[in-house]
């Protein structure tokens, strides 16, 4: 009896845990959705971006400062740098292919992350004025960690106030606009810096949000923090399909809850292979349906690389 | 034959300047010359293609791994990877043939991945070919029937000196040379300028990427059966580090000629040993310049993004090198008079 709820309380455990990665992986996904849809552009270095950010936390922590004085500090560094590689990468590179952006932006990626390197050494800092989050909650005798939950709430959250913000106000009716067809938008009076402007704003907020969450879980930021994730996310996306947000949105999720799931459920002499078997399915999915596992029948990706 | 001269020359010429310097530069040297052998076979399919592939250091690995196990002596097998399949636990072959057999598995490793894969382009591509990557890395690292898995690849003989680098990064520039001029890279070179065009007049694209994805991976194989015999390495130094430091060459060169390929691998390994050295300290100029470790990254990673926005074609503008337009045309006449 003792055995069988220890282990039904492991599995609804597993469960939220998988639900709270999703949740992450899914914003995520959007933050690298929203700017593909402008720019066309893959962000390879969106990991980087959550890096910074959890730096940024471990250096409020290490200093004493109160929680809410951290989390400003996340969003304050994170938005700066969106916004600065957007001016001093993205900008000069606008007219260029796509596959010379990725390259660039990987090329990004590992200039910050070997910044992070030399500046705060390989050790890592810890962040953990949230890790009050990691206690259990007991719902109806089943034992399941608060950020668990609170992640998976604040992913939905953040996601019904970009639809509503995408759906509701102009800037948003803008972005749709230019992720649909950049030059007619154009055409007809939307401001491409002001679009893609607030697209690098959004994804910078939603990384900071990221950052926040993903300290919870792993409290020791070293400068690869956040790298497998953004691999795993990227995949994710161009899983569900890249043209349209909600199912690059959806891929992200979908990958996010089967690394969660799959990496607490199985035993670990099997769970090593997990990565190998994630990006077989992505792999085959990708074969079977390059345009995306939620991209709508007969579309084709529209960017040429 | 001038597009060959100029990248051979340089292989070579980098090959002899090996035999001046001190033991301790020598290495930085044959380490120069594996990675132009990396690289020439990104070209190979990269540049002629214009398909970007993150996959590529997976034919390395799986070439370095294939002379490694092979190489190794039949006494220290036990000791090392205990977990080897029999058939490879007992044979031992030499070096030249390990490397060769690496070439092989290369090419057999690309062509069954290049089979499913070369149907996709684009981002799929990119995508696919990074997941190729991830599980080539995964099942490296745990399956200790084919290799040491986590733990470093040691008593492999440290056979590639100066002499075998050279040798190698050689075949690899020649076979790259002849490729491009036979009509397989002629009709692959077409497909990247138009696609539609090469497809009206009867080229499979399928077909030609295949052809071209099997012949880097081959390259890619004996670049990772030289490396295997440099030094002792494990996954994760031919993991994403090798993945970018290559790519970032082959960009900065200029990835649609050979001569932009072996430019930019022997100019950034050149900046990337030197920066090396200076993590260690070294005098220059009367002081001594002292760099954080890291600083090597940083350096390259800034010089990519730089050369990318600057001049996207890099350093030799994707171009094959050739005399000027004037010179050429006296030593000609000079000739036929």
């Amino acid at each position: 009896m003792t055995l069988t709820a220890t282990f039904l309380g492991a599995d609804w455990q597993t469960v939220a845990d998988a639900f709270g990665l999703g949740g992450i992986y899914a914003l995520m996904a959007v933050g690298i959705g929203l700017v593909f849809g402008v720019l066309r552009l893959v962000n390879f270095a969106y990991g980087q971006l959550v890096m910074a950010g959890a730096y940024a936390l471990a250096f409020a922590y290490e200093r004493g400062w109160p929680v809410w004085g951290g989390i400003l500090l996340c969003f304050g560094v994170v938005v700066v740098l969106s916004v600065g590689m957007d001016w001093v990468v993205f900008r000069p590179l606008r007219t260029q292919t796509p596959a010379v952006m990725l390259v660039a932006t990987f090329a990004v990626a590992f200039l910050l992350q070997s910044i992070a390197l030399l500046w705060f050494g390989s050790l890592g800092k810890i962040a953990a004025s949230l890790s009050s989050l990691n206690q259990p909650w007991t719902i109806g005798g089943v034992h399941i960690r608060e950020i668990s939950i609170v992640a998976a709430a604040v992913a939905a959250a953040c996601l019904v106030v970009l639809v509503l913000l995408l759906a509701r106000t102009t800037v948003g009716l803008q972005m749709r606009a230019a992720a649909l067809d950049f030059r007619t938008a154009r055409l007809l009076g939307v401001r491409a810096n002001r679009v893609i402007g607030s697209a690098v704003l959004l994804s910078g907020l939603l990384a900071a949000t990221v950052a926040v969450l993903m300290t919870v879980q792993t409290p020791l930021v070293t400068p690869d923090f956040a790298l497998r994730d953004t691999i795993l996310v990227l995949a994710g996306v161009v899983l569900g399909g890249m043209n349209r947000l909600v199912s690059a949105t959806l891929g992200g999720f979908a990958i996010g809850f089967a690394a969660g799931f799959l990496g607490g459920a199985l035993p670990t002499n099997q769970s090593q292979y997990l990565p190998s078997f994630l990006f077989a399915a992505v792999i085959v999915v990708l074969l079977i349906r390059p345009g995306g596992l939620f991209a709508r029948g007969g579309q084709q990706a529209a960017e040429r690389v | 034959m001038l597009e060959l001269l100029g990248p051979g020359a340089l292989v070579v010429g980098v090959g002899l300047f090996g035999t001046l310097v001190s033991i301790s530069t020598q290495t930085y040297v044959v380490n120069a010359l594996v990675n132009v052998a990396i690289v020439v076979a990104l070209y190979v399919f990269i540049g002629n293609s214009g398909v970007l592939s993150f996959g590529h250091i997976s034919f390395v690995a799986v070439g370095a791994w294939t002379a490694g196990v092979l190489a190794i002596p039949l006494t220290e097998k036990p000791a090392i990877m205990p977990h080897l399949f029999g058939f490879l636990r007992h044979t031992t072959v030499g070096d030249v043939s390990s490397i060769a057999l690496a070439t092989a598995v290369g090419a057999v490793y690309a062509l069954v991945v290049g089979l499913p894969l070369m149907r996709l382009s684009g981002l799929a591509a990119g995508i696919a070919t990074f997941g190729v990557l991830e599980i080539t890395h995964n099942v490296l690292r745990y399956w200790e029937k084919v290799g040491p898995g986590v733990t470093t690849f040691s008593a492999v003989p440290e056979t590639t000196g100066l002499l075998q680098a050279s040798v190698g990064a050689l075949i690899a520039v020649i076979v790259a040379f002849v490729y491009q001029r036979s009509r397989y890279g002629r009709m692959l070179r077409a497909t990247r300028e138009d696609a539609a065009a090469a497809r009206a007049v009867g080229v499979s694209i399928y077909a030609q990427r295949l052809v071209a994805f099997t012949l880097s991976g081959a390259l890619a194989g004996l670049a990772g059966g030289l490396y295997v015999h440099v030094l002792p390495i494990n996954t994760e130094l031919v993991y994403l580090n090798l993945t970018f430091i290559t790519l970032a060459m082959l960009v900065i060169g200029g990835a649609t000629s050979l001569w932009g390929a072996v430019v930019g691998a022997v100019a950034i390994s050149a900046v990337d040993s030197f920066l090396a050295e200076a993590e260690n300290g070294v005098h220059i100029l009367g002081g001594t310049l002292d760099l954080p470790s890291g600083t090597r990254i940083v350096v390259v990673g800034a010089l990519m993004a730089f050369v990318l926005i600057v001049r996207p074609s890099g350093l030799t503008g994707g171009r094959e090198l050739r005399l000027p337009r004037a010179f050429a045309r006296n030593v000609l006449t000079k000739f036929s008079a």
